[in-house]
């Protein structure tokens, strides 16, 4: 299954439904074998089918979702719940402002950007990072939409599928389906290295993660992101100054 | 399940939710006011890849929770080396390299009492 996805769009119904359908195969097929990994915790850690799908439709961003889940079943206070969750999810904030220049229309309404943000997550995000300069300006936001309402119907189903389905899957297989979403996003970050800014940033970032988490779990992410990020930064300019461009 | 509990989580998870988005949504007030073109962008987008890398290092080297955690590290390792073989081997294809890596945890897990 090579990427064989077409970007050439021409109307926002259009975009919508490619981005309905661009999704379908690997993306939709890992996130939901995550999804019904997550279900699986919901239904050990107590709680009821339903919270576990609201949990999926409003949080959107899986390690906030299970540090939450596994936090309230360990009897945490809501105060450590939400630093966790800000500190799980922080990446969003620069995600997001590196997505928006890409969506957004000069002198359009601004609202559908902040209904977009919902959908902000590593799948869709990387999706548009790598190909949304294929596609035309004014159809990148319904693509993304479209991309994003896939992935989302979809984990909403797996979220319950797992949640069904924790007794009878075996151990090993739970296994498989969790470490499907680590080595998925490690493999489309790796599918696309031709930037060398971001070559750095997802090496230092990846050396930096576990061994700031080791010394600081709380603040390890974000010191990892921060540290490593602007390091590739500098790095990365430097090395075009030097080819001379 | 009795409804204290259901309440009580369901405000967990509303709090999780509400603070999940409050970055996404300070991301769009904030991308509004920083020229496209600056180089704020760039090391913006830096950061961004530097936190998911660490994100993704920090839950193949160090998950946090079951049923990752109770994998040695040498297994975990070893799968992941093997889905980035399999994935460049077979020219980038995402599914390979996706189901060789889960697919040799699993191996590796099985064949346990073997060794």
């Amino acid at each position: 299954m090579k990427d064989k996805k077409r970007y050439d769009l021409v109307s926002p119904g259009q975009a919508f439904r490619r981005g309905l359908s661009n999704a379908f195969g690997i993306p939709v097929l890992v996130l939901s074998g995550s999804f019904i990994g997550f279900g699986a915790l919901v239904r050990e850690s107590g709680l009821t089918l339903w919270l576990g799908i609201f949990s999926t439709a409003t949080g959107w961003a899986l390690p906030g979702q299970i540090a939450i889940v596994e936090l309230f079943s360990v009897g945490a206070s809501l105060f450590v719940m939400a630093s966790v969750v800000a500190l799980t999810n922080v990446r969003l904030l620069p995600m997001t402002v590196a997505l928006m220049p890409k969506l957004r229309v000069e002198g359009a309404r601004r609202w559908p950007l902040y209904l977009a943000a919902h959908w902000v997550a590593v799948t869709g995000w990387a999706e548009m990072m790598t190909h949304g300069d294929k596609i035309a300006r004014p159809f990148r936001l319904p693509y993304f939409f479209g991309y994003s309402m896939t992935l989302w119907g979809s984990t909403l189903c797996s979220t319950a599928l797992g949640f069904l389905a924790a007794d009878t899957l075996p151990p090993v297989v739970t296994l498989g389906l969790v470490f499907l979403n680590p080595i998925y996003f490690m493999l489309v970050f790796a599918a696309d290295l031709r930037d060398r800014m971001k070559v750095y940033a997802l090496a230092l970032g990846a050396v930096l993660g576990p061994a700031l988490h080791l010394l600081t779990p709380d603040w390890g992410l974000l010191l990892a992101g921060l540290a490593g990020g602007s390091l590739a930064f500098v790095l990365g300019r430097k090395g075009k100054a030097g080819q001379g461009r | 399940m009795n409804d204290p509990v259901v309440v009580s989580a369901l405000i967990a998870l509303t709090l999780g939710a509400l603070v999940t988005y409050f970055w996404r949504f300070l991301g769009v007030l904030l991308s509004g006011r920083i020229d496209a073109g600056s180089p704020i962008f760039q090391w913006v987008g830096a950061v961004s890849y530097a936190l998911l890398a660490a994100l993704i290092a920090r839950m193949i080297v160090l998950p946090l929770g079951p049923p990752l955690d109770a994998t040695p590290l040498s297994y975990r390792l070893t799968a992941t080396v093997l889905a980035l073989a399999i994935f460049f081997a077979s020219r980038r294809n995402l599914l390979m390299g996706v189901l060789g890596g889960a697919g040799g945890l699993i191996l590796l897990r099985l064949l346990e009492p073997f060794w």
